[in-house]
């Protein structure tokens, strides 16, 4: 049974915050479609009881002292920002009324 | 001969004897971008002044007679998705166009220490997903072999770099095949060190599990030179290998009869180029021949590996680029509301492919879809990693050619996500389980392409890579050229 992602684009482009045009809804459905068909073969293999690999360490975790270190001044790390407010990243208004403190 | 020319080993040598400075060797590669690099592209960022401050200062030090790591004034360049402090870093993408790192990678940080100069970031795919660079945002990078030819991706202008002269090593990030892919289509040496080996603090994620830095290089010695350098545990990176590095370059002539040998046999080999299957054999025959034991291997599980690829690093692709939201750095497409502010600014910002993945990715980790594709995912990764410690415990080393066929045209594929991927084919079971794995020079095809053999060997074992490279090395073709022609014009080389 191929996957008709048409119904799903819309969706799925929402959850991850990502505007698309109405031609890259279309060319993208078709596309997700033939490569979700094909990584669909995995479900050929049995993998009854077989644990899940999420990551290659077969090392334990290095853990470090929980101290207080340096961080970066204020100014770097507000160098990238593409708005801002004296120390503040800006966003538009989050909040819907007004008897917000503005 | 050119300083350009000479091998990481030899300017070292001509260094630390006052016979060049850093400085004529940094002019030296920065003459050769001048001449090369407007016919190629492969640097998206140029640090001239930079690096002759740096070659400089080794000088000095030099002079001084302090004690200096070999690498010390050897230039380099680094692809652009590993942060340099105060030097703008773009992984390709509109998105992270006018970026400056508040801070260092790690790799970039030891770099640093040692005194090597960054001659400038080099071209990729956005964010490191692509086979060709034709997915960055800013131009496409061309193969030095043959101008209508892709260098192939994503590491594509690091590896061009390096084969064209334009640097004697650089820097580039393996997901799945990323650095071995461009090092077959251009005819050097690329490796991706075991999952945990080098830091990838400061490596802009792409999918965390996966992601790899490793070097390019002219021959194993100078790879295993800059590997020795990058290796090593990071506090700052928890998936860091804390064990100690070995000595690559001093154990590289090590003898090696006995090795056993496994030769991969792909189920499907349909798509794969006879020349190439042939190479296979024929470098098979060359480490029989000095006594390697040869057999063949069947992984008869990798055969998921690009769906199950293509699903976890998607999945993981669409976590990770979660940040970029125009709040704290990059593009910001506007929008009287966050909503609208966040969608437009990954629609604006984002690239065809990137969008195609973080869709992916989206979809397999959404309600309902997590255990069928995910879950699943990472199952037959578990499968896949059985059968490369199955392979291990008869082999030693494990060999199969790095791309099923030589560079591709640019725009042959682009239209074609999946026919890019199948690129990657060969590249992505040693990234899902975690192995090393080092693309070798292997021959020039008949169409006047150089591709490359990759030979993968068990975790932490990347000394083996070297040293069966090494033997290779030695007894390569004399007639077959190193380099692509010295000089270029458009349409081909000459």
């Amino acid at each position: 049974m191929a996957i008709d992602f048409r119904k799903d684009v819309e969706h799925v482009a929402k959850l991850a915050r990502l505007e698309l045009t109405k031609t890259e809804k279309e060319t993208m459905a078709g596309q997700l479609s033939d490569i979700l068909d094909t990584a669909r073969r995995i479900q050929e293999l049995d993998t009854e009881g077989i644990e899940p690999t999420s990551h290659v360490i077969d090392f334990p975790a290095t853990m470090r002292e929980d101290e207080v270190g340096a961080s970066l001044p204020l100014n770097r790390v507000l160098q990238n920002a593409p708005k801002r407010d004296n120390d503040f990243f800006r966003v538009p208004r989050i909040a819907k009324s007004g008897n917000d403190g503005q | 001969m050119e300083l350009y020319q000479k091998t990481v080993f030899e300017l070292s040598r001509l260094m630390n004897s006052r016979e060049v400075s850093s400085v004529e060797v940094t002019q030296s590669f920065l003459d050769r971008i001048k001449e090369v690099e407007p016919h190629v592209r492969a640097f998206i960022t140029h640090t001239p002044s930079m690096a002759l401050e740096t070659a400089s200062l080794v000088d000095k030090k030099r002079l001084n007679g302090d004690n200096l790591h070999p690498l010390a004034g050897v230039p380099l360049a680094i692809k652009d998705n590993i942060s340099t402090g105060g030097l703008r870093t773009t992984c390709a993408s509109k998105i992270l166009e006018n970026y400056i790192p508040p801070y260092d990678a790690t790799v970039f940080k030891l770099i640093k220490q040692v005194g090597m100069p960054l001659l400038g970031k080099t071209n990729m795919d956005e964010f490191a997903m692509g086979s060709s660079t034709e997915n960055s945002a800013f131009f496409t990078t061309r193969n030095p072999w043959d101008l209508e030819k892709v260098p192939g991706g994503s590491s594509g202008g690091s590896a061009v770099a390096v084969s064209t002269g334009m640097a004697p090593l650089a820097l580039g990030s393996d997901t799945g095949g990323s650095i071995r892919q461009p090092a077959s289509f251009c005819g050097l040496y690329g490796l991706r060190p075991t999952y945990g080996r080098v830091s990838r603090y400061g490596l802009i994620a792409f999918a965390s599990s996966l992601d790899q830095i490793g070097p390019f290089a002219m021959n194993p010695a100078d790879c295993a030179l800059l590997l020795e350098l990058l290796a090593g545990h990071d506090p700052l990176d928890s998936t860091s290998y804390p064990g100690k590095v070995p000595g690559y370059v001093s154990s590289m002539e090590e003898r090696l009869d006995g090795m056993k040998v496994g030769v991969i046999k792909h189920s499907n080999e349909k798509g794969f180029d006879p020349e190439i299957k042939d190479a296979v054999t024929k470098i098979a025959n060359l480490l029989e021949k000095e006594g390697f034991a040869i057999d063949q291997v069947e992984m008869p599980r990798t055969d998921y590996g690009l769906g199950a690829y293509y699903l976890i690093a998607p999945s993981e692709a669409s976590s990770n680029l979660g940040r970029y939201d125009g709040v704290r750095y990059g593009f910001n497409g506007g929008g009287d509301n966050i909503e609208n502010m966040f969608s437009r600014t990954r629609g604006e910002g984002f690239g065809p492919e990137v969008k195609r993945r973080i869709m992916i990715g989206t979809y397999a980790l959404s309600a309902g879809y997590y255990d069928a594709y995910y879950l699943k995912a990472m199952k037959v990764r578990t499968l896949i990693r059985q059968d490369y410690e199955t392979a291990f415990k008869k082999f030693d080393i494990l060999i199969g050619p790095t791309t099923p066929t030589p560079a591709f045209k640019i725009g042959e594929k682009a239209d074609d996500p999946l026919e890019m991927y199948l690129s990657d084919i060969c590249n992505i079971t040693d990234a899902l389980a975690g192995v090393p794995s080092l693309s070798v020079p292997a021959g020039m095809h008949s169409n006047n392409m150089p591709f490359g053999l990759q030979f993968t060997a068990p975790p932490f074992c990347e000394g083996r890579l070297f040293n069966v490279a090494n033997y290779i090395y030695r007894n390569r073709d004399p007639l077959l050229p190193e380099r692509p022609p010295a000089s270029f014009r458009k349409g081909g080389t000459e």
